[in-house]
This record gives C-alpha cells, sequence and structure tokens, in this order.
C-alpha cells in the first residue's frame, strides 16, 4: 500500500460523505491509502482575491503549515472547491515572500509555512496512477452508459491552478472512458453552476442548471459526473426545484467504485434523483 | 468634496489590476455566465469605473458575480476581472453593507445546505 496525506474537508463528513466512501474505496482498491496525518481545519472555501486583505488566506495557508510540519510533501482532496482554495493559498505565498512571512508570523504559535507542500485532486492522482491500472480492475464495465462529466470551475480556473486544459479539459472524461463509459461532451460542462448563490439567489442556481441538464438531455447524456460537493447539491439536490424528470448526478468515484464491484461504498441513496431505476435498467446494479 | 476618479484608484488598489489596459472588446460579458442576472455587464462595470461613476458602487453585479474566473481566463489583457468584482465588494463591505443577512435563511434550508456552500457565501458577502 502506497499512502498520500489527506484533507477530507467539511462536506466529507456531511453532505459529502459519499464522495469520500467511495473516494477511499477506490483508492484503496488501486493501492493507496489516503490518510489524515495533520490537524485540519476549514479551508476557507473561497480565496481572497484583494490584494489587502490577507485574512482571507489565513485558514489554508494555516492548513499547509501543519501538512509541512507532520512531514506531508504532497496533499489530496476530493473536493473541487477545497482543492482550488488551498492551491491558490499555495501559488500565492510561493511567488509573494512578503504575504508568507506576514501570514506566518500572523499565525504565531503555528509552525512556519516554508512553501514545501504540493497540492493535488484526486483527479490528479489517479492520473499519475494510470489509466491502465484503473483499467486492470474494472469487473463490471459501464458499457452504453452516457456520462457528461461536469467539471465546473474550480478545477479548472483560475489558469495557474488547472488540473487541465482549461477550455478542453479531458482528464475526467479519461477516467470515464477506462472504466468503460460513453463521453458525452458539451461547452457548458465547464460552466459555473451558481456556486454559493444557492444560499441567496437561488433563480441564478436553478437557471444554470436548467440550461446544463437541458444540453447534456440533448446530447443523450444518462447522468453527469462531478467533483465537487457544491456542484453536487446544485445539480442534483436542487433538481427538486426544476420539475422536469430527474437527471441523475454522481461523483465520478461512484462510478468508478461501482465498475471495480464496490456497490457497497457508493451510497447511491443518498442523492435526491435516485440513480438506482437507471443502473439497474442497464445491469449495472442488482 | 470627493476627489476624482478614486473610484479607479480604490478598486486599481484593491485589486491589483490595471483597469486602463482594458480596450472593451466585452469578451468578458460574452463568456459571463451570470450576464443575465447583472444590470451593468462586466464590461460595463470597467467602463463605469473608468468614467468615474460611482453609481456602479451600487450595482448588482459584484452581488450576482460567483467568481467562476470565466472571465479571468479569457481577458486578451490579462485583466482579472474577477479581482475588480471582488473590490466593488469589498469596497461596499468596509462600510458594513452586508449581501447577505445570514439570520434571514430558513431553518430548513440551513439543514440542508453543504457547509462550503454557507461559508463561501458568508465570506464573499459579509464584511
Ligand atoms: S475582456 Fe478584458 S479587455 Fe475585453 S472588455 Fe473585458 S476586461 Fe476589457
Ligand atoms: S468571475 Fe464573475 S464576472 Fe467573471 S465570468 Fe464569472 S460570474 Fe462573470
Amino acid at each position: 500500500m502506497k499512502e498520500i496525506a489527506y484533507f477530507p474537508g467539511c462536506t466529507h463528513l456531511h453532505t459529502a460523505s459519499h464522495f469520500e466512501r467511495s473516494a477511499l474505496s477506490v483508492f484503496e482498491a488501486l493501492g493507496w491509502r489516503l490518510v489524515e496525518k495533520f490537524n485540519w481545519i476549514c479551508c476557507g472555501t473561497v480565496h481572497g482575491l484583494s490584494t489587502d486583505n490577507l485574512m482571507q488566506n489565513v485558514s489554508a495557508v494555516r492548513n499547509l503549515a501543519r501538512a509541512e510540519s507532520a512531514g506531508a510533501r504532497r496533499i489530496v482532496t476530493n473536493c473541487a472547491m477545497c482543492y482550488n482554495t488551498l492551491k491558490q493559498a499555495n501559488e500565492m505565498v510561493k511567488r509573494d515572500e512578503d504575504a508568507l512571512k506576514n501570514l506566518n508570523e500572523f499565525m504565531d504559535d503555528e509552525p512556519d509555512y516554508r512553501g514545501g507542500v504540493e497540492v493535488l485532486h484526486s483527479l490528479q492522482l489517479l492520473r499519475e496512477i494510470g489509466l491502465d491500472e484503473i483499467e486492470k480492475r474494472v469487473v463490471k464495465p459501464l458499457e452504453g452508459l452516457r456520462v457528461a462529466p461536469y467539471y465546473g470551475c474550480l478545477l479548472l480556473r483560475p489558469r495557474e491552478v488547472a488540473i487541465d486544459n482549461p477550455e478542453r479539459p479531458k482528464i475526467m472524461d479519461e477516467v470515464l472512458k477506462a472504466i468503460g463509459a460513453e463521453i458525452v461532451r458539451d461547452a457548458r460542462l465547464k460552466y459555473c453552476c451558481g456556486s454559493y448563490h444557492t444560499v441567496d439567489r437561488k433563480e441564478i442556481v436553478l437557471s444554470r442548471i436548467d440550461e446544463i441538464i437541458s444540453a447534456v438531455r440533448r446530447r443523450g447524456a444518462d447522468l453527469i459526473a462531478v467533483a465537487c460537493p457544491l456542484c453536487e447539491f446544485n445539480l442534483d439536490k436542487r433538481q427538486k426545484f426544476l420539475n422536469k424528470g430527474g437527471l441523475p448526478v454522481l461523483y465520478f468515484t461512484q462510478l468508478i467504485a461501482l465498475a471495480f464491484g464496490k456497490e457497497e461504498d457508493c451510497l447511491f441513496e443518498k442523492h435526491h434523483v435516485d440513480p438506482r431505476p437507471l443502473l439497474k435498467e442497464r445491469g449495472l446494479l442488482r | 468634496m470627493r476627489k476624482e476618479r478614486e473610484l479607479l484608484r480604490r478598486v486599481m488598489e484593491i485589486s491589483g489590476q490595471n483597469l486602463y489596459s482594458c480596450y472593451q472588446c466585452g469578451k468578458c460579458s460574452a463568456g459571463c455566465p451570470s450576464v443575465d442576472f447583472m444590470d451593468f455587464t462586466p464590461r460595463e462595470i470597467i467602463r463605469a469605473i473608468l468614467d468615474d461613476h460611482e453609481e456602479v458602487l451600487h450595482s448588482q453585479t459584484p452581488w450576482i458575480c460567483a467568481a467562476c474566473f470565466t472571465c479571468t481566463i479569457r481577458c486578451p489583457n490579462e485583466i482579472d476581472i474577477s479581482r475588480i468584482m471582488e473590490a466593488l465588494r469589498q469596497i461596499r463591505l468596509r462600510k458594513m453593507h452586508d449581501g447577505i443577512h445570514p439570520s434571514k435563511i430558513p431553518v430548513d434550508e440551513l439543514l440542508e445546505l453543504p457547509q462550503i456552500a454557507l461559508i463561501s457565501c458568508f465570506r464573499k458577502m459579509t464584511g
């Protein structure tokens, strides 16, 4: 078993427990253990975008400092929002010595951060492990299942943190192809889902998900794959308000776990749009 | 009395962006997924700041923007428009004008919403 330091993030303990369970199961099947090596806290969820307010980066950098002092050279997270926030803060302090010095001083008795940690999203770790390794472990190829991989914002933008080409991403497509799925593409798969406006202006989110879901439906998608607990909430749970007949939305890790024969780690019952009738109809689930 | 172009100076300082290099091509507005909900398009926001129109401070646009960074990666002049939106939010937030009042969120919503939705919304919309 190989090991890597793991940053679950807050939603993994609550609304996205099915993301965590399926991801840990997939990595274990691939010979990797994701280990919580340091006392992590909320990443901060959004990177501060002003030049004169470092406060917004404290929680991200505090996590990086703790990871570094626990001996972690790399940390991996499943949540696209945690990934983006940690990575943007990491890039910022590596570029801006003064900011790092200020943050270290502010964090007082926390060990100083020296910029020695690399932040990864779990899709990057899968790419590193290799598509052929993934293919080898497939016991139930998702043949005939038409999946639309939704990237959203935070894995692709801004450019300095993109895990793939921000205008033509294919990292999730490739992983899903390796487990036998057919890929549906659409430009809207890299649009914003409306993000945190789900709290204060739900109408923005509803207009966005209506557009995304209608577009992939026209292209014959059976379901949407996501890599972010907020995208999942908006695309799945908010369909409650659309009244258009549900399109299932699953984490990419649930699809891999299913193909690996680990249905018990998929927790499909956690979704608003129940994917089980579709998966049963396709002979992928008993 | 208010200083001329004070708003432009503040926005440039907080955002770290050079608004003078904008040539008003509109690419930011063309790709913005939320433009239909905005009262000023992202391009118009920049024009208005350059023209010293203080009314942009009361525009809904920065509160509609969700910092998706689409404009950021597409501007031909490498202007990070999402940072300009943040600067406009910050100018208001620093004067105690919050964009959301957490106490008004219904309890059943609070129980359902993922933590990252609540925290990110509060971080962007409250001072
Ligand atoms: S894309 Fe850039 S140059 Fe074009 S209008 Fe927007 S800010 Fe100005
Ligand atoms: S960052 Fe804001 S202004 Fe720019 S494209 Fe996204 S929502 Fe529109």
